[in-house]
């Protein structure tokens, strides 16, 4: 595979872009005209050639770019990044399983060289060349979970299971939809959970708790979440709320169709072997809803959604004072033909 | 359920009613590495009858070389344990799950008491390899009725934490003595009969430990019983449950899709509503609480049995 790697950027003048063919593999979250909260969850990897669903970890054409904006982020806030001292185990699972994965998937990119616990990565987009020794922290610059996901795009939790419970006790989260890292580190599922309005009472959490204690070794799954991003930023934490939050208010008729991102997370499931953690990947993927309406269906399907969905949840997507102009902006796109199941294009 | 098939390479008596079988992969690959205390289920099918037991793995965690298991012969049992130790040999093929941790060491502890009674010893082999390789301090009690019968003792190194009592030369293990004076932080963890777990719970308790330092693990095969018949709600169809079968086997054998994984009435995958129940739930559980249990509303097909004349499943 290969492919060129954007030069732009996530913040100030935002030259972030999806290249025509980015569009067309996009992550589109709904398959059906409405929406309202589910367990959608599936296995993965697997999907059709060339979507994000494809492999592991989704490699694409914001790598280099996605790695430089973390870099920034961690540089201006280091608890982005936080590992309790009993993570540092499946830290090394975590290593492991991405190295693994994207040394088969991308042999054009990244390879890994192992003889017992020595250790050659090679990662050629970002030029990195290291040796190191598995299992052994003093070889590696940082901790082992530090070291892979400043070189692996989207977020990363690591749930560690007691008492019938998961606890997020580390994690790399500089791309995340305004929840904090620092203020959930140590909570467990219901706690970090808790700011999600009617699923609890839905019981949608004791479903999804319950299925995920059940997620073995060698047995991954995945599922889409969604909300809406003014112009294309990771960094949406509630630590530069002031920084962000602002900018809500400057989307006009003129302007939504740029400006306005739909946000899809690509979140999978991973039971990590030495550990028994659970690795929770959170990939984002941003596309303007102009870009979006390129694809007929997606255009007619996500004005109907957003002009139907219930308030509540507009509102903790945090898009609600926004909601008129994006709908209305949506509606030349509508013309009111059906739409086909599921979330690929025509 | 991800499955594997390996074939056997290695079976050693360990003692009289205790035999350790080695598994591989036929063409040499590597299998997935786990975490101490993870156990495989093992596919035993004899005739039209597919029994399927979990045993703990015994060997290396970080060996990805093979899996091993030990596994007690229970005359009494439903036949799980005496084919493993009859019927399966060197180069057979076996079906085994990918391994599962029911009973995994909290790494956040300043130290791990290990407590085993017997068979119970199990889990512990491949934990306390991951405690070394984490060089984490632990110390492990092995019970045992006498030394002949102490199928451990083969596959336990010689170290000062270590420690055996064998109660036929009067080394009775001494609870209190065990678990009175240990530094805050401590996590104890138990695995054998139902006395020993609850004697370290009661220790533990006398001596404040927070429950959340407790940890035990009691799984066991199924136990055989008299014949039953459940009824399945949606389809009216009837399924028999054999003396040597448990009914979550019945079940499988049926046809009748169900979600499982310990089959040991620890992981509440199989929990299965009652519809209508006229006779008495047999709970051999280590999962439903007693209120559940008296309630008669649940059952745990993998482990419970029924007395009575009409027990419907929510299938």
């Amino acid at each position: 595979m290969t492919f060129q790697f954007n030069e732009e950027t996530f913040r100030g003048d935002y030259t972030y872009f999806n290249s025509p063919a980015a569009v067309q593999r996009f992550p589109f979250p709904f398959d059906q005209d409405s929406y309202m909260y589910s367990v959608n969850i599936e296995r993965h990897p697997g999907g059709p050639k060339g979507s994000p669903f494809e492999f592991a970890f989704d490699v694409d054409e914001h790598y280099v770019s996605e790695m430089k904006d973390r870099e920034i982020t961690l540089a201006e806030d280091p608890m982005r990044c936080q590992s309790l001292p009993h993570m540092e185990l499946a830290g090394w699972d975590l290593l492991e399983l991405i190295m693994v994965s994207k040394a088969r998937d991308y042999p054009d990119l990244f390879t890994l060289t192992r003889d017992g616990n020595q250790w050659h990565w090679i990662n050629k987009p970002l030029g990195i060349d290291k040796k190191f020794t598995f299992l052994d922290p003093t070889t590696l610059p940082c901790g082992p979970m530090e070291y892979i996901t400043r070189q692996a795009q989207g977020d990363f939790a690591l749930l560690h299971e007691r008492e019938g419970n998961l606890w997020l006790d580390a994690g790399m989260i500089t791309s995340q939809a305004d929840w904090s890292l620092d203020f959930d580190v140590g909570m467990n599922f219901f706690e970090w959970h808790a700011p999600v309005p009617k699923a609890r009472k839905m019981g949608v959490f004791d479903k999804a708790l319950k299925f995920l204690l059940a997620v073995d070794q060698e047995q991954s799954y995945r599922r889409l979440n969604w909300t809406m991003t003014v112009n294309p930023r990771l960094d949406t934490s509630p630590e530069n709320y002031h920084k962000w939050g602002p900018e809500k208010r400057t989307i006009t008729p003129e302007n939504v169709g740029a400006k306005q991102f739909l946000r899809v997370e690509l979140q999978t499931f991973w039971r990590l072997p030495r550990s028994n953690a659970l690795a929770f990947p959170i990939r984002c993927y941003l596309c303007s809803l102009q870009d979006l309406a390129t694809v007929p269906k997606w255009g007619r399907r996500l004005h109907r959604v957003l002009r139907d969905i219930d308030p509540d949840l507009a509102d903790y997507k945090g898009f609600a004072v926004n909601q008129e102009t994006i709908v209305s902006y949506l509606s030349q796109f509508d013309d009111g033909a059906p739409t086909s199941a599921g979330i690929f294009p025509d | 359920m991800n499955k594997l098939t390996l074939e056997v390479t290695e079976t050693q008596q360990l003692s009289p009613l205790v035999k350790r079988f080695r598994f591989e992969h036929p063409d040499g690959s590597a299998l997935p590495l786990f975490s101490g205390g993870a156990h495989i289920t093992v596919e035993m099918p004899e005739g039209e009858l597919i029994r399927r037991n979990s045993y703990s793995l015994v060997s290396d965690p970080y060996d990805g070389s093979g899996y091993e298991i030990a596994v007690r012969r229970e005359d009494t049992g439903r036949g799980g344990s005496r084919y493993m130790h009859e019927k399966v040999s060197e180069g057979d093929l076996i079906t085994v799950s990918a391994p599962k941790n029911l009973f995994q060491l909290d790494l956040r502890a300043k130290k791990h008491i290990l407590i085993a009674g017997g068979i119970g010893i199990t889990p512990f082999l491949s934990q306390l390899r991951q405690l070394d390789l984490a060089q984490a301090p632990f110390e492990l009690h092995y019970a045992a009725r006498s030394r002949k019968e102490a199928a451990g003792l083969a596959m336990l190194p010689e170290a000062a934490h270590i420690h055996i009592h064998i109660s036929e030369e009067g080394k009775r293990m001494d609870l209190g003595e065990i678990l009175d004076g240990q530094p805050l932080g401590t996590h104890v963890y138990t695995c054998g009969p139902d006395g020993l777990i609850k004697a370290v719970a009661d220790q533990a308790a006398r001596l404040n430990w927070p429950t959340s330092s407790v940890h035990s693990e009691a799984f066991t095969a199924p136990p055989p019983g008299e014949p039953f018949e459940v009824t399945i709600a949606s389809t009216g169809q009837k399924v028999r449950v054999k003396a040597d079968q448990s009914l979550l086997e019945a079940l499988e054998a049926a046809g009748i899709e169900i979600d499982y994984s310990c089959r040991g009435g620890a992981c509440g995958r199989c929990e299965t509503s009652v519809t209508s129940c006229e006779g008495r739930i047999l709970h051999h559980d280590h999962w439903l609480s007693d209120d559940e249990r008296a309630e008669q509303t649940k059952i745990m097909p993998c482990m419970s049995r029924f007395k009575g004349t009409r027990l419907e499943l929510d299938l």
